[in-house]
């Protein structure tokens, strides 16, 4: 019998510093705090830790925040590709590598200043090599313009309308409305202001697009044996997977048979191939919401729903704490954070703890997954 | 060939394509107002693949030919873009960006823009123009010594 990841592992520790436009802080500096912030939760000595792994767009690497905290020797590191698309398997990994011994103490980080600092997009020069060069120079160059692309067909081909997109951002804001930290925190959105919002790729407006945040953010994951022990509730991950599709085109996924099927499928299929329980038995959801399509397309590439299915599910409220299927608990990319992803994370984290600022009732299975439409990943955790 | 050339359209500080060399044929062919798509050269295959790479997803062959294209297709989608965007795009916003599906080979779709004419401004069609489905056909502009594809509503 071949070892399995199931429950083998645990979040032990989750840390983030505070969420905002501009901090003065560097990122280097984000990211240690967030990190230390998350082994003081874990009360785990950072000399303990062993391991790591954050995004290949992580610009403070391992070696300099080893050096920072103060680890001891490192015996696994690793780094996960296709920004958004990596949150996840960053704990994907270090369960992986606790779970066959590779390490004992692993630590997945995100430290970015997106606010502040320069919009990727902005730098054409290194796009414009393949495959950049079948679609920047018609002026498709910012993630929202591709992803709208999508979604306008996504929308013709289903019945799908800017109220159902305007379900998602407002479930993600009363959350956020609802969370101290999300930047937010007491601004309501209103169905007016969607509706009226201006522009930034027809058919996604404003509040379609996530945040822009400068912020950092860490969790820790040791063997369940370990967790035990340490000084918080151990949140399991029950299951991961990561998804790269036949004839997959990152961000542009226009050159397969079937674009509107995109990685979440692969990594749906793995995850719950893997697990004791379905999308039926799932308490409460963290869906990555760079942009709102992402939520339709994910609720069906994750099976809450069939195919086509997505933008109706979003009706009457589902979204919303007490209804089928409350997302984004923490407020998400789209209100709280958007630090590609890992916000997610703990705040699945702080839901099976039971601890977070919008509570599901007695939740004890959480779905969190990284950014549809590039290779992607997704973990299941359990209480 | 429904395909036409112009020349002489001055750079107007859009990107140019930098092709790669699995990309550079569709260009040259291109510069000579061809819409050529790649496609596997082996047989007993002969499917063909976007973008170009160096060999063939359904029988590995590395064997390759460039296939002509009728040049007509389909509206798959579209969006138009506001800013903030680069600013030789952010002049023509909103514009539209749309994505064709080639009438030839359904699975083969090319980003591209829906203009008036070859050398009109990407900003040149009406927006009530444009609509999933809508057929148009191919148009080359020339600008910055390289041919670009752009597409035009097809005449009825």
């Amino acid at each position: 019998m071949a070892a399995t990841l199931k429950d083998a592992t645990a979040i032990v520790g989750i840390g983030q510093t505070a969420f905002a436009k501009q901090l003065p802080q560097s990122e280097k500096e984000l990211a240690c705090r967030a990190i230390l912030a998350a082994l003081d939760d874990a009360g785990i000595d950072p000399s303990e830790v062993d391991a790591f792994s954050s995004y290949t767009m992580e610009e403070t690497d391992e070696v300099e925040v080893a050096k920072a905290i103060g680890a001891g020797d490192v015996t696994f590191f690793s780094k996960i590709g296709y920004g958004g698309g990596g949150s996840c398997a960053t704990v994907g990994h270090l369960a992986a590598a606790v779970a066959t011994g590779q390490a004992s103490v692993g630590v997945a980080w995100r430290s970015r200043k997106r606010g502040s600092g320069p919009r990727p997009w902005k730098n054409t020069a290194v796009q414009l090599p393949t495959p950049g060069q079948w679609t920047r120079p018609f002026g498709l160059l910012r993630p929202a313009d591709e992803i709208g692309m999508l979604a306008r067909r996504y929308m013709h081909e289903y019945g799908a309308t800017r109220d159902h997109l305007f379900n998602v951002a407002m479930a993600c804001r009363n959350r956020a409305n609802e969370n101290p930290a999300a930047m937010m925190y007491e601004r309501p959105l209103t169905r007016e202001m969607y509706m009226t919002a201006r522009m930034i790729s027809d058919p996604l407006c404003l509040f379609d697009n996530c945040l822009e945040t400068d912020g950092a953010l860490a969790c820790v994951i040791v063997s369940a044996e370990r967790a035990r022990d340490c000084r918080q509730k151990p949140v399991y991950v029950h299951s991961v997977a990561q998804g790269l599709p036949s004839q997959h085109h990152g961000m542009v996924n226009y050159w397969n048979d079937d674009p509107l099927s995109g990685p979440a499928w692969t990594a749906a299929r793995h995850l719950w191939k893997q697990a004791d329980f379905g999308p039926q038995d799932v308490d409460v959801a963290q869906i990555y919401d760079a942009f709102t399509p992402l939520i339709p397309l994910s609720l069906e590439g994750y099976g809450f729903c069939g195919r086509g299915e997505g933008a109706s599910f979003t009706e009457g409220g589902a979204l919303e704490i007490g209804g089928r299927l409350p997302i984004n608990t923490g407020g998400g990319g789209l209100s709280e954070a958007y630090v590609h992803g890992f916000n997610l994370i703990n705040e699945g984290v702080k839901q099976l703890r039971g601890i977070s600022t919008a509570q599901v009732p007695d939740a004890a299975t959480c779905l969190v997954t990284a950014g549809e439409g590039v290779p992607t990943s997704a973990i299941l955790l359990r209480a | 060939m429904t395909t036409t050339t112009t020349t002489g359209t001055t750079a107007d500080e859009l990107l140019l394509p930098v092709p790669d060399g699995d990309g550079a044929p569709f260009w040259e062919y291109a510069a000579q107002g061809e819409l050529r798509i790649q496609a596997c050269a082996a047989p007993t295959c002969g499917k063909l693949r976007f973008p170009p790479r160096p060999c063939c997803p359904h029988c590995r062959s590395f064997d390759s030919e460039w296939r002509l294209m009728s040049g007509r297709g389909r509206i798959w989608s579209y969006v138009q873009p506001h800013p903030p965007l680069l600013p030789a795009y952010a002049a023509q916003a909103p514009y539209n960006v749309i994505l064709v599906e080639l009438a030839d080979a359904p699975q083969i779709r090319l980003v591209g823009n829906l203009v008036t004419s070859a050398d009109a401004p990407l900003d040149s069609m009406d927006p009530a123009r444009l609509r999933i489905g809508a057929r148009v056909q191919v148009v080359f502009t020339e600008t910055g010594g390289m041919a670009v594809p752009r597409w035009v509503l097809e005449k009825s």
